[in-house]
């Protein structure tokens, strides 16, 4: 290890210049380049996001018609909880953390991450831990099957010993965060260009900065329930185990008070995005900046209060309800303040609709039904209803694919160009576009109805009366995606440099400072730190 | 699986076409339900629906407006403001305000729908994987609850009838108009205990008791089924609710005490006979399909790693006294239950039986409900 960081360190010092990077494996694995990092965070969060939507494929595909067709009931839970740790912990996160490394920096004029080597190592441990994850599917019994929940005493008692693989996997997969969050923070408040003070961060700094809070503040919650359940079931203590003095609901209440913040974790950003994309396509600046970062603020905030409203049946004190039923209801006020922000940002602009922001009004419009059917699943009485059947599993499906991921993919289209110095194919982004849109809507939209005719979820099998609707959902699964095989064609073309030369600033209406470098970026940029006025 | 797959894949057309045809009969929405509390609910749910369909339609009304109106190609020169005080402080407010009007009957019904108290009767509802057990705090009733549908109709041997994966062998039955509290536990891993025409849906945590109540007017039958995950056949838990006439529910309660009574007697009957082998195999048949095949499989063979095989190894081939300790007593942290009180001891004996000498294992052993017994007695 030692000789590695004397190697390279003595390579930069021996050809101090710009744009020298090692070639080869060593560039990848050795680098603290930002811009790498950024890029091998965004490359395997889209592996992981194919591995995890192969899965809900298989899940699809099982529930196609009723009855067990192609999986066992055990393989299948398999898949759901597999499917959810992947998309949560391996996809969406990485992504965002990929492109906070990618563009923070060029953001804020500063010349790399605060702690470049600990980036490196923070990107590092994550194959690794996804390895341990998936390699438990080849143990007996198979991998976790418990849901990504983890619900004890099911994750405990009842588990296979594929659970101290998910245990371990999951304390690697905290450390990242928390040192890819401490990276954000810590460059936010340090390495801002001259004149950029805070109240002139672009919103994808904002978001980001406060989501990083929201990060040190809950993985380390999630490392202790984890630990919890590793010493329940392998050494004997009883945390969540009322035959020793614990309590299955203990449990719940750990894992949400990180569970719901994670939720924020993982669409505060897409808010940046969403923020950044909408004003350049409009010609117009952003409407409510201030309000903006303070509704974000304030959603941060009240994440910490709301947790309990994924418990409603556990059987709280009614008092215990009602607190976290108005506490829930409340996050609409800001979510709604971001909302007709960005809508009047668009009134009275002069819109066009390159790739970036069809996907970008595609995430107001379908994150905004997610949050509509959130003040439905807020108020307690109705809750017991929806809670755990398919209206939960649409609802949070339209926050986190049509809302985290349709943000990720905008944000993709709309700084490829700067990554790759070139322009990607517009008939395969609008084909992107367009089938995912259609499709996504097949997927989620009519789960909305088969959970208020009381299909539960996580079930394999279900009553003759879901059939026809669960035949659409599936359909609707598998053109979704397939579809995503067209942004892979999309980015594998602009990586391969083909394509129109893209120049330094290719939307018209885009500010900011990663517009002032070229495109491609160049490796080093911002050795000379820019004057913001 | 390739035979199944092309199937599926063939039989794909012609499946989203079937949607249209019989769409009338499709429930698209929450059920209104049969007790005063699953009305308001639903009424709750319309209002809240509505009021969200309200807003979303105004945003997106304004959002495709400007989308129709103010586009580039429309040559159209962008407006420059970017605040405005008033305006936002209106749509801070008036959310709250709408908040506010749904909170006010939420907590209303919320408050309703905890209260327990003043119940007429009270049944003791157990989850454990996979089925429930009822047991009747008022008089002398217990019994399991198990999915009645057969394994052929879920791996397609046999046609699908109406209520598949939502039927039982024993029902929970109550009387019309009365006020049922329910206490709900579990033995192993949490369940939920969810019937959606009572609106209850209330979780079934071990070592713990939830309550929850409700109060059917009119007879009739409700399904539900279990709505926390709770492991491999969290699909196969349902509840049925036969809601009756308080006098036919007597008759029935009367007509049930007799039964508890009368397999009482007969399990002291049968501890003084032998059974032949024949018998004993063919009602321990019976019994591995309906209790143990979930996790051990039909064929024996066990689920590697989860579930243990009874094929040649372990407990179903060596010591006796060990096996008839296992079906009686459980294996404390696992998933094997106790079946003392699932199964008469003439049950025990034959299932055992059955899972010594089938698939090969021939033992030969033949097991007795007077060993069960005489094991019952050594044991306590």
């Amino acid at each position: 290890m030692s000789t590695v960081v004397t190697d390279t360190h003595s390579a930069h010092d021996a050809h101090d210049h710009h744009d020298h990077k090692p070639t080869g494996i060593k560039r990848w694995l050795f680098t603290t380049n930002h811009k790498d990092i950024g890029t091998m965070y965004l490359w395997f969060s889209f592996i992981m996001f194919l591995v995890g939507g192969s899965m809900a494929l298989m899940i699809r595909a099982e529930l196609f018609q009723p009855g067990m067709q192609i999986v066992d009931p055990h393989f299948f839970n398999q898949m759901t909880t597999m499917h959810g740790v992947i998309m949560v912990f391996g996809a969406v996160m990485p992504a965002f953390v990929g492109l906070a490394n990618w563009m923070i920096p060029l953001m804020i004029g500063a010349p790399d991450m605060a702690l470049p080597r600990m980036n490196n190592w923070s990107f590092w441990i994550l194959p690794f831990a996804f390895m341990i994850m998936l390699s438990s599917f080849f143990m007996p019994g198979g991998a976790p099957a418990f849901g990504w929940t983890f619900y004890a005493p099911l994750s405990t008692t009842y588990s296979t010993d594929s659970t101290a693989l998910f245990v371990f996997s999951m304390h690697i997969m905290g450390m990242s965060s928390i040192m890819g969050a401490i990276n954000v923070i810590v460059t936010i408040m340090n390495m801002r260009a001259p004149g950029m003070t805070y109240m002139k961060m672009p919103l994808f700094v904002w978001t980001w900065f406060i989501t990083a809070f929201l990060l040190i503040a809950v993985m380390p919650v999630l490392a202790g329930v984890v630990t919890m359940v590793l010493t329940d079931k392998y050494f004997g203590t009883h945390f969540f185990d009322a035959a020793g003095g614990g309590d299955p609901v203990l449990f719940q209440h750990l894992f949400w008070f990180f569970g719901h913040p994670e939720v924020y974790i993982m669409i505060l950003p897409s808010f940046g995005i969403v923020s950044a994309i909408i004003p350049a396509f409009a010609r117009k600046p952003l409407f409510g900046y201030a309000s903006m970062v303070y509704a974000t603020a304030s959603i941060a905030g009240l994440s910490f209060l709301v947790w309990a409203h994924h418990m409603f049946t556990t059987g709280m004190p009614t008092f215990a309800s009602l607190f976290f039923m108005y506490m829930t209801m409340l996050i609409a006020v800001p979510t709604g303040v971001k909302v007709f922000n960005w809508v009047t940002t668009m009134w009275r602009g002069a819109m066009s609709f390159e790739t970036p922001m069809l996907f970008a009004i595609a995430f107001v419009v379908l994150f905004t039904i997610g949050g509509l059917s959130g003040i439905m699943l807020a108020i307690t009485p109705v809750d017991y209803q929806y809670h755990d059947t398919y209206f939960v599993v649409a609802h949070f499906h339209y926050v986190l694919v049509t809302g985290a991921v349709f943000s990720i993919m905008a944000a993709a289209y709309y700084w490829l160009p700067k990554w790759s110095g070139v322009m990607y194919d517009d008939f395969l982004s609008k084909l992107h576009f367009w089938s995912s849109l259609i499709s996504v809507n097949i997927l989620f939209f009519p789960m909305h109805f088969v959970g208020l005719a009381g299909m539960p979820r996580r079930i394999p099998d279900y009553a003759l009366q879901f059939a026809d609707i669960n035949a659409i959902v599936s359909i609707g699964g598998f053109l979704f995606g397939f579809s995503q095989l067209i942004f892979l064609a999309v980015v594998v073309k602009a990586a391969m440099k083909k394509g129109e030369p893209a120049p330094a600033k290719p939307w018209e209406g885009a500010e900011g400072l990663e517009w002032t470098v070229p495109s491609p970026a160049p490796y080093h940029t911002f050795d000379v730190p820019p004057q913001v006025k | 699986m390739n035979v199944r797959l092309t199937s599926l894949l063939l039989g794909l057309p012609a499946l989203f076409l079937a949607p249209m045809a019989h769409a009338d009969s499709m429930q698209l929405n929450l059920t209104r339900g049969v007790t005063d509390i699953s009305e308001k609910v639903y009424n709750l749910h319309m209002l809240v629906f509505w009021i969200c369909v309200v807003i979303g339609v105004i945003v997106f009304a304004a959002m495709f407006w400007s989308i129709l109106r103010h586009r580039k190609s429309r040559g159209v020169t962008p407006a420059k403001f970017h605040d405005n005080v008033k305006v936002e402080i209106a749509w801070t407010v008036i959310p709250f305000l709408i908040l506010v009007a749904m909170a006010v009957p939420a907590t209303i019904t919320l408050i309703e729908m905890d209260d327990t108290s003043d119940s007429d009767m009270s049944v003791l509802v157990t989850g454990s994987q996979w089925r429930w057990h009822y047991s009747y705090l008022d008089y002398d009733i217990e019994f399991m609850s198990n999915m009645a549908t057969p394994r052929e109709q879920i791996y397609g041997r046999l046609p699908r009838t109406e209520n598949y994966l939502l039927e039982v062998d024993r029902p929970m039955v109550v009387p019309t108009g009365k006020k049922i509290r329910l206490l709900i536990t579990s033995d192993d891993v949490i369940h939920s205990w969810w019937v959606p025409e009572f609106a209850v849906k209330k979780d079934a945590n071990p070592g713990y008791i939830n309550e929850a109540w409700f109060r059917v007017d009119e007879p009739g039958i409700f399904r539900g089924q279990c709505a926390e995950l709770c492991g491999r056949d969290h699909a196969f838990m349902p509840v049925v609710v036969i809601a009756k006439d308080p006098a036919d529910f007597e008759a029935w309660a009367q007509g049930e005490e007799q039964r508890l009574a009368d397999r009482r007697a007969e399990e002291e009957r049968l501890l003084g006979m032998e059974m032949s082998k024949d018998e004993l195999m063919q009602l321990g048949q019976q019994i591995h399909m309906s209790q143990c095949a979930a996790c051990h499989q039909p064929n024996g063979q066990g689920v590697p790693g989860v579930f243990p095989g009874l094929v040649g190894q372990g407990i179903a081939v060596n010591d006796q006294t060990a096996h008839i300790d296992v079906v009686w007593n459980g294996v404390s942290g696992s998933a094997m239950q106790s079946f003392r009180n699932t199964l008469t001891m003439s049950e025990i004996a034959a299932v055992i039986t059955y899972q010594r000498n089938a698939w090969g294992n021939n033992t030969g052993d033949v097991v007795q409900a007077a060993d069960v017994h005489h094991f019952s007695q050594g044991n306590q």
